[in-house]
């Protein structure tokens, strides 16, 4: 799906590990046309559920900090952190 | 664009969310050399027309960008052209007429702080100098958002003891004068040896004659970034690793800086001036330079080691920075401001840490003595040696050093002051009472050293 209007974003979801959080967060990335690319999940010590996903926003209407809000509220009362970051910040601190 | 490992981005994500990684300040330089009138009244309408038209959407590109990379901008704020070069006048009101005007202005557009308030007097003074300096302590005590700075000292000039004398007196009588806030005024004042042009931190900012007509200079923090990476390193690494860690995480920090800092400008319409990649330290725990001074293996901030350590953490952030951007400016490295440090705090109280050895790892760091309050009844000569002392340090090392001392009114060793917010509270520290009266009666200026004759 790589298109003119690509614009890559990272997604890290943190917290108590609990039944259904990726299905929850790819339903409202879909809902909004956001593309998975990547994504990588692991349970750490038993119940630490950590999340990592790169998207492609280019064919959403969606802005990041409405995204936000739209995956906040996907998640509300589980007890879990999520943050966006458009992909250009990693690209600057990871790579030379 | 690359994929990236799990690692990275949890890396990145905790960077910001729990070790604070943040832009600690987003600081518009605006030239005012256009707004020039000798009549302080249309000079000020200028300055309020100007700083209204360049900065009304600093705030909301700043929230933009936040949005965006998820990096959180804690400050917007101005640097203007020193205002003794804006308003030349030889009358002390009209200074603090254009102040209250800047200072409503600053928060119209809603910066909490703007920088310019400032002579540079290192070589002497003109009438106007003479006039805004007389201004300062009632401008300090009377303005809220408005910083002050002078320029004593240079390695290419030499020191201007005459200006470090007039300045202890300034400083006393901003502290008298807002001595029901613990002398507050005197945290908005700072006084500099080989002042940098282009600082986007307070107090210190103002926005040098040779800039540009606006750019954006960032300030970029992150102590507690460089402490959890030396926590995960451990007690075991040497020298050597300890330098390549707190390098490598430099250069990190400073490239989120860089692409903030290209994406502010891009979108405000100026130039992207500067990156300042500082250690700046917060009253936040965890937050704090004197911290990875212990994590390095001190008990406290102000042991025997102290400057030596001090010195390979500057070192190491520096060469991190300029590997990470072409853009590096500032003051670049660390500070080491007491009230603003929990963990510096915390040494101060217990008397690890003195004026005295404040100074001399102010020899090896970014800037100087900074935010250190000492008992009100200190001699206006002895505040004016201090002063000296540190410019000394400056001008023989070619390095910027500044004092920001806070002379608390009432206060006596041992007693507390509390600014609140990002200033922080801090004990009152001890003061060395050998008089230098007469060392600094003797007034003039101490001569250029052979540093400064490099041509």
């Amino acid at each position: 799906m790589e298109t003119d209007k690509s614009k890559k974003i990272v997604i890290a979801v943190i917290g108590r590990d609990q039944v259904g959080i990726v299905a929850k967060v790819a339903t409202a990335l879909a809902e909004n046309q956001v593309n998975i690319e990547d994504i990588s999940q692991k349970v750490f010590s038993g119940d630490i559920f950590a999340m990592t996903l790169m998207a492609d926003i280019g064919a959403s209407t969606l802005d990041l900090p409405t995204l936000t809000q739209r995956l906040d509220s996907a998640l509300d009362g589980m007890g879990l952190k999520v943050a966006l970051h458009d992909a250009e910040l990693f690209q600057y601190m990871h790579r030379v | 664009m690359a994929n990236f490992t799990s690692d990275e981005i949890i890396e990145t994500v905790g960077m910001i969310a729990s070790q604070k990684l943040d832009i600690r300040t987003v600081t518009l330089g605006v030239s005012l050399w256009d707004c020039s009138d000798p009549d302080p009244i249309r000079c000020a309408a200028k300055i309020r027309e100007k700083l209204l038209l360049s900065a009304k959407r600093l705030g909301p590109v700043a929230k933009e960008i936040e949005g965006i990379y998820g990096l959180p901008i804690v400050n917007t704020r101005l640097s203007i052209t020193p205002l003794s070069l804006v308003l030349p006048s030889t009358e002390q009101e009209a200074f603090v007429e254009v102040a209250k005007v800047v200072d409503e202005a600053a928060g119209e557009v809603g910066v909490n702080f703007v920088g310019g308030f400032s002579s540079l007097i290192h070589k002497g003074q003109t009438k106007v100098d003479e006039a805004l300096i007389s201004s300062i302590p009632e401008v300090l005590s009377t303005t809220e958002r408005l910083c002050s700075s002078v320029s004593l000292a240079s390695t290419r000039t030499g020191i201007n003891i005459d200006g470090c004398s007039k300045m202890g007196r300034i400083i006393l009588e901003t502290a008298r004068r807002t001595a029901d806030a613990d002398g507050i005024g005197c945290a908005k004042l700072v006084v500099f040896a080989n002042a940098v042009e282009d600082n986007p931190f307070m107090a210190g900012a103002f926005y040098g004659p040779g800039e540009p007509e606006r750019a954006v200079l960032v300030g970029v923090s992150g102590p507690g970034t460089v402490l959890r990476a030396l926590e995960k390193l451990g007690p075991g690494g040497c020298m050597g690793e300890v330098a390549e860690t707190i390098k490598k995480t430099a250069f990190k920090i400073t490239r989120a800086g860089e692409l903030v800092g290209k994406e502010m400008a891009k979108r405000l319409g100026v130039e992207f001036g500067i990156l300042d990649l500082s250690l700046a330290p917060t009253p936040a725990e965890g937050d704090s330079v004197a911290q990875i001074l212990e994590e390095l293996g001190l008990a406290r901030a102000g042991a025997p080691g102290s400057t030596a350590a001090l010195m390979m953490l500057n070192d190491a952030v520096k060469k991190g920075g300029a590997f990470a951007s072409s853009s590096v400016g500032g003051l670049s490295g660390a500070f080491i401001p007491v009230s603003e440090d929990a963990a510096m705090i915390r040494a101060a109280e217990e008397g690890a840490i003195t004026i005295e050895k404040l100074e001399a790892m102010t020899a090896v760091c970014s800037v100087g003595l900074d935010m250190v309050a000492v008992p009100g009844d200190v001699p206006e000569e002895t505040i004016a040696a201090i002063i000296a002392d540190e410019m000394a340090i400056g001008v023989a090392n070619n390095k910027t050093t500044a004092v920001r001392i806070i002379p608390a009114p009432g206060k006596k060793e041992g007693d507390r002051v509390s600014f609140g917010g990002l200033l922080g509270e801090a004990p009152v520290m001890p003061v060395n009472r050998v008089s230098a009266k007469g060392f600094i009666g003797r007034g003039g200026r101490i001569p250029a050293p052979l540093q400064g004759l490099r041509n």
